[in-house]
């Protein structure tokens, strides 16, 4: 099996995690997810250098930081899949007493998470403070961010693209989620905002454009070429072009599985679609 | 009587700044962020001595908290500075969600704090910031009293794990703590000792509450003065042994008596020993221009106000 099919095998099964996940409390967010499945699994398997084990410092290795926290059904099945906990923890996704709680937290202590995120908006401005410290502490380790685009209407990240970019943060790839859907529909009919591209280019960012955001050799591709434009004096902005739902035919095209779950009859069509890899929790 | 002597009018915001340039030399993990304020919050002296450590972010405090929260990842101290407004209620979401909620350990420092920043009025001079931080799970929060105090918080913070609101403000006010007092978080500090009415005041209003009891001890009423720094955690205990002894309490703030020390006391007492209590604060209005001394009086937060309550306290025992 190539590097790219273990991948692709990695992300059906993290699929099959994002359904039966939502399904079980009938909640969460299976539409952002889903397409950002590939991107993710990419990112934790192939694109990041990581510690064995979690330590909140996180010196000497790559970061994440998950801005869009209500995508966290994929990121608690890739942290899963990863081995920072439990793979049978996801059974816990949204349960009382969880740690797996419906937006990612720090404040249950489930390793892999470095700060809460849900409220859009706030997770650029921690991933540039980890990054000005990872210069302070001369560790020339990257870290890596995921924002949504309807999200850049929260005027927080404007503020943080200014300076990262003022400041020269380069050690910073943050990527950005372009499926184009938000909750109320798409983000053109909610507010339109123009060309993201052109928008981070006059902040002065240097812009990587992945087309196929959902294919991983693109995404692998994609994400080399970020890294090799780190260190340069400039921020890197990924612009990830996605399909919502993507893997699940019935969710793809729309923006209603934003925040829906599967019934029974979905899900085992879902789960038909995608067939078990690594084995179910 | 036990009296106080001031030993040369200072403004709380320079302590801070004293504290801020001491932690620089002593604890390398100190880094300071500044949204455009840097001298009104006297953080030059940091800036120049540690520019590598000093973030000038520009105004945009959101992002500053952000970045702030950020920077404990990797085992960073991190103290942002602006006035308190901008530090509180601007940037609540940011507090709440990438700090408290996150476990950070970020120190939000706050100048210009209550009516005492004077004439740029009622848009900078917050009285809700001290019941806004309160409220977060897990947030200390401080209001210090005097220069030296202030410096001493600064500096203890630091060795604190965990998120800190610390409160100071704009205007010279006497200096009267010991220069080389340790601060010690959440412990209250009894200035004097009395029989007949317990007065517990925070930041500012602590000189003023030693002054009316000396009014008041010309007055033959005997009045317990403690300065509360810390308004969480409370020091529960000092103030139930106090009313124990006096059986009646005022309390003293540049704040609104919503969401203030005063309610924090009452919520004490209510619980454990039901005593009467008046409140020197504002109610429930936004302050406006004028310089300090004018705004204290108008708004009753000055000595005066507090000697009145403590007549009127004394008469519901």
């Amino acid at each position: 099996m190539s590097n790219t099919q273990q991948l692709e095998s990695i992300t059906t099964q993290v699929r099959r995690d994002i359904l039966r996940m939502v399904h079980k409390v009938n909640s969460g967010h299976p539409g952002g997810s889903l397409g950002c499945a590939e991107f993710l699994v990419a990112l934790y398997n192939e694109i990041m250098d990581r510690k064995e084990g979690f330590d909140m410092d996180g010196l000497e290795e790559d970061l994440f930081f998950l801005s869009n926290g209500h995508i966290s059904p994929v990121f608690y099945s890739v942290l899963a899949r990863s081995g920072y906990f439990p793979v049978d923890e996801l059974n816990t996704f949204r349960l009382l007493d969880s740690r797996l709680q419906g937006h990612p937290t720090t404040h249950e202590g489930l390793p892999g998470i470095r700060i809460a995120s849900g409220s859009l908006g706030q997770g650029m401005s921690v991933a540039i403070g980890a990054a000005a410290v990872k210069k302070l502490n001369n560790d020339d380790h990257l870290v890596y961010s995921l924002h949504g685009d309807g999200e850049l209407q929260e005027g927080q990240n404007w503020e943080a693209i200014m300076y990262a970019s003022a400041k020269n943060v380069d050690n910073l790839i943050a990527t950005i989620d372009l499926n184009g859907k938000q909750i109320d529909g798409a983000t053109d009919d909610v507010l339109p905002m123009g060309s993201i591209k052109d928008k981070f280019v006059a902040f002065g960012w240097t812009v990587i454009e992945i087309e196929e955001g959902n294919n991983m050799d693109a995404i692998l591709a994609g994400m080399a070429e970020a890294k090799s434009k780190a260190g340069q004096g400039k921020p890197v902005c990924v612009l990830l072009k996605t399909m919502m739902g993507n893997g699940v035919d019935f969710m793809m095209h729309t923006h209603a599985w934003h925040g829906k779950a599967p019934n029974d009859e979905q899900l085992a069509n879902g789960l038909a679609q995608n067939p078990e890899t690594l084995g179910d929790y | 009587m036990k009296t106080y002597t001031n030993t040369g009018s200072k403004d709380t915001r320079s302590g801070f700044g004293a504290g801020l340039t001491e932690l620089g030399q002593t604890n390398e993990n100190v880094v300071a962020l500044c949204a455009d304020l840097i001298g009104s919050l006297k953080m030059d002296d940091f800036k120049a001595n540690h520019p590598e450590r000093f973030f000038q972010i520009g105004i945009a405090e959101a992002n500053m908290i952000g970045i702030a929260a950020g920077m404990t990842i990797g085992g960073k101290i991190p103290f942002t500075g602006t006035f308190a407004n901008f530090s509180t209620g601007r940037v609540y979401d940011q507090i709440r969600q990438s700090v408290a909620y996150s476990d950070k350990n970020v120190k939000i420092c706050a100048s210009h704090a209550g009516l005492t920043l004077g004439e740029d009025g009622a848009t900078h001079q917050i009285l809700e910031d001290i019941g806004l931080m309160k409220m977060l799970p897990g947030m200390t929060v401080i209001n210090t009293c005097d220069y030296n105090q202030t410096k001493a918080a600064t500096i203890a913070i630091a060795e604190h794990d965990g998120p800190v609101y610390l409160r100071f403000g704009r205007p010279k006010v006497a200096n009267f703590t010991p220069e080389d007092q340790t601060f010690e978080i959440g412990k209250a500090i009894k200035l004097i000792e009395g029989t007949d009415v317990t007065i517990v005041a925070t930041g500012h209003l602590v000189w003023e509450a030693l002054e009316a009891a000396k009014d008041l001890n010309e007055q033959g009423i005997s009045a317990e003065v403690i300065n509360i720094h810390t308004i969480k955690p409370l020091d529960e205990a000092a103030i139930i042994a106090s009313v124990g002894k006096t059986g009646c309490i005022v309390t003293a703030e540049e704040h609104n008596y919503y969401g203030g020390l005063g309610e924090s006391v009452a919520r004490t007492l209510s619980q454990h020993q039901p005593t009467p209590q008046e409140f020197v604060a504002t109610s429930d209005t936004f302050g406006e221009s004028g310089t300090p001394a004018q705004l204290m009086e108008k708004y009753g937060l000055n000595s005066a106000a507090i000697v009145k309550k403590a007549q009127l306290v004394i008469k519901r025992k």
